[in-house]
């Protein structure tokens, strides 16, 4: 007797718990849709500003880098992505001193590691978030960061230091 | 029974199909026209209904998991299917080392034709069934069961230890679930009195079977659909498929058109129990109806009866997708004892207490009589 009052029980209990699993999935059946539908929401698309794309120079409005032309970037870069092509050129008292020529850097044999802007000493390059970077040939891909007759941004004098 | 206005019911284009072919062939050749007819139009039926029941069940499995679904092709993809079976058709059949070929080749057709046999003998509506045996449900329980037979040929034939598993659980599963069902038919045959659909479907004209059996009914109802579902080897009993342990199950080997036709049966195979449980149970194509209000009855029956049949049938599909999508697999040992420890004792009681209510006029029409 005893174990068919358990067997009854047993199975009121089961009955109890897969209605409370079907109540679960009927709520779900009338959640918002999560789903982002890609194309057609570009104008609200959100991508997390970690979200590493391309790898860009940034120029402030004098056309002018922070890039020195060290090349640390280039050796620490695991795969050979980044080419810095210096020129050396002659100030007007007679210094010669290197300069960015070219920047060129491959996106089709970047991995998005990040080294090459951890190790930057001078903070000119960064990750953009922009990942919309589809080509037909691989020509395209490469490409040269520093825009058409940029130049190096001028050191802020250190005055600072003197004054405290 | 009252004759209420049916203005969109199929019984006059048949009736004109007849005459007009009496008037101009000998009878044997009309006989034979009206046959070939009511095949193309059942094989029609079959494959439309299957495409319609993947994009169905996609769109709503994605609603469950708070997604979108298929929405590329067409309008919110509704041509999914149609894109799903051009893509199928044009795969290639790939001959496996070793496999028994005839058996191999043979395995699919059990299936489909077992599939196609029951859907004849199923009363889409008004006069819109092909065969109407009197003892309709024993021919369908009978002819649904050879669907097996493509299973395990299929399981055997493939020489693939996955196969053999799935199909071995799979045997095992539909045996023991299709006493289930039998009985929770039973019970409601001896609810009608009759094994003939059309007449169960008359009894019911006033008063469904899930209400006139009302606790006994109840218990049939709930035990045919676990025991239907588990039958068609999907939702929480889909282990002879089981992804994770046996790829595929037995129609791992299958590619192209032979893995469609275990597709399209099994799709099949879920309207075919959901469409004999609105059968027996929901009335078929009978409109719901009151006895004495003939107003209300009128407006029932301005809804054609396939529309009453397929709204039913969507019904249980539906919730045969939302069990599918709530719960976890069982495990064979637990399949098993929800078979033997449970569905078929209560069902045996259930028989009995509806034979007691039957003898003992307590269905709920002998009690409003």
């Amino acid at each position: 007797m005893r174990s068919f009052s358990q067997y009854i029980k047993g199975l009121l209990i089961g009955v109890q718990s897969l209605l409370g699993g079907l109540s679960v999935t009927w709520k779900e059946l009338w959640t918002k849709k999560i789903t982002r539908q890609y194309p057609e929401n570009r104008d609200t698309l959100f991508v997390s500003d970690r979200f590493r794309a391309e790898l860009v120079m940034p120029h402030d409005e004098n056309n002018e880098h922070a890039c020195t032309a060290c090349g640390i970037c280039q050796m620490n870069c695991p795969n050979g992505t980044i080419q810095v092509i210096s020129k050396i050129s002659e100030t007007e008292d007679g210094k010669k001193k290197k300069e960015l020529d070219r920047y060129v850097y491959d996106l089709g044999m970047c991995t998005f590691c990040n080294l090459c802007v951890i190790s930057c000493p001078s903070n000119a390059i960064k990750f953009t978030n922009n990942f919309e970077n589809a080509t037909f040939t691989r020509a395209k891909l490469v490409q040269q960061l520093n825009k058409e007759g940029s130049k190096l941004r001028a050191k802020k004098p250190v005055t600072t230091t003197k004054e405290e | 029974m009252t004759n209420y206005s049916q203005p969109l019911e199929f019984s006059a284009l048949n009736k004109w199909i007849d005459t007009t072919l009496n008037e101009y062939l000998p009878g044997f050749w009309a006989v034979f026209i009206e046959l070939v007819l009511v095949g193309i139009a059942l094989l029609a039926a079959y494959a439309i209904i299957a495409m319609i029941l993947i994009y169905v069940e996609r769109k709503i499995t994605a609603f469950f998991q708070a997604r979108i679904g298929p929405n590329r092709v067409g309008k919110y993809g509704i041509f999914q299917s149609v894109a799903d079976v051009i893509k199928i058709l044009l795969k290639e059949i790939i001959p496996l080392n070793r496999r028994d070929k005839f058996l191999f080749y043979t395995a699919p057709f059990f299936m489909i034709a077992a599939s196609m046999m029951t859907f004849g003998a199923i009363p889409f509506g008004k006069n819109m069934q092909a065969v109407d045996f009197n003892i309709g449900i024993f021919y369908v329980i009978a002819v649904s069961s050879l669907g097996i037979i493509g299973v395990l040929l299929a399981g055997w034939s493939s020489n693939n230890k996955y196969s053999m598993i799935g199909a071995m659980r799979s045997g095992a599963q539909f045996v023991s679930y299709e006493l289930s069902a039998g009985f929770a038919l039973m019970t409601m045959v001896i609810l009608s009195g009759t094994m003939q659909f059309s007449q169960i479907i008359e009894t019911q004209s006033t008063c469904w079977n899930i209400f006139n059996g009302h606790i006994s009914s109840l218990i049939a109802f709930v035990i045919y659909l676990i025991s239907g579902h588990a039958e068609t080897n999907r939702g929480p009993f889909d282990l002879p498929e089981a992804e994770s342990e046996l790829t595929a199950g037995y129609h791992t080997e299958y590619s192209g058109l032979s893995f469609g036709f275990f597709y399209l049966a099994e799709y099949l195979n879920m309207f075919i129990i959901a469409s004999i449980a609105a059968t027996v149970f929901l009335g078929g194509w009978m409109p719901f109806q009151v006895s004495g209000w003939d107003g209300f009855n009128q407006v029932m029956w301005y809804i054609p009866s396939y529309v009453w049949f397929f709204g039913k049938v969507g019904f249980l599909i539906f919730l045969s997708l939302w069990i599918r999508w709530s719960f976890p697999r069982l495990r064979i040992d637990q399949l098993l004892n929800l078979e033997w420890k449970y569905l078929l004792p209560i069902n045996l009681v259930n028989i009995l207490i509806m034979v007691g209510l039957v003898l003992s006029g307590l269905t709920l029409t002998d009690l409003f009589k």
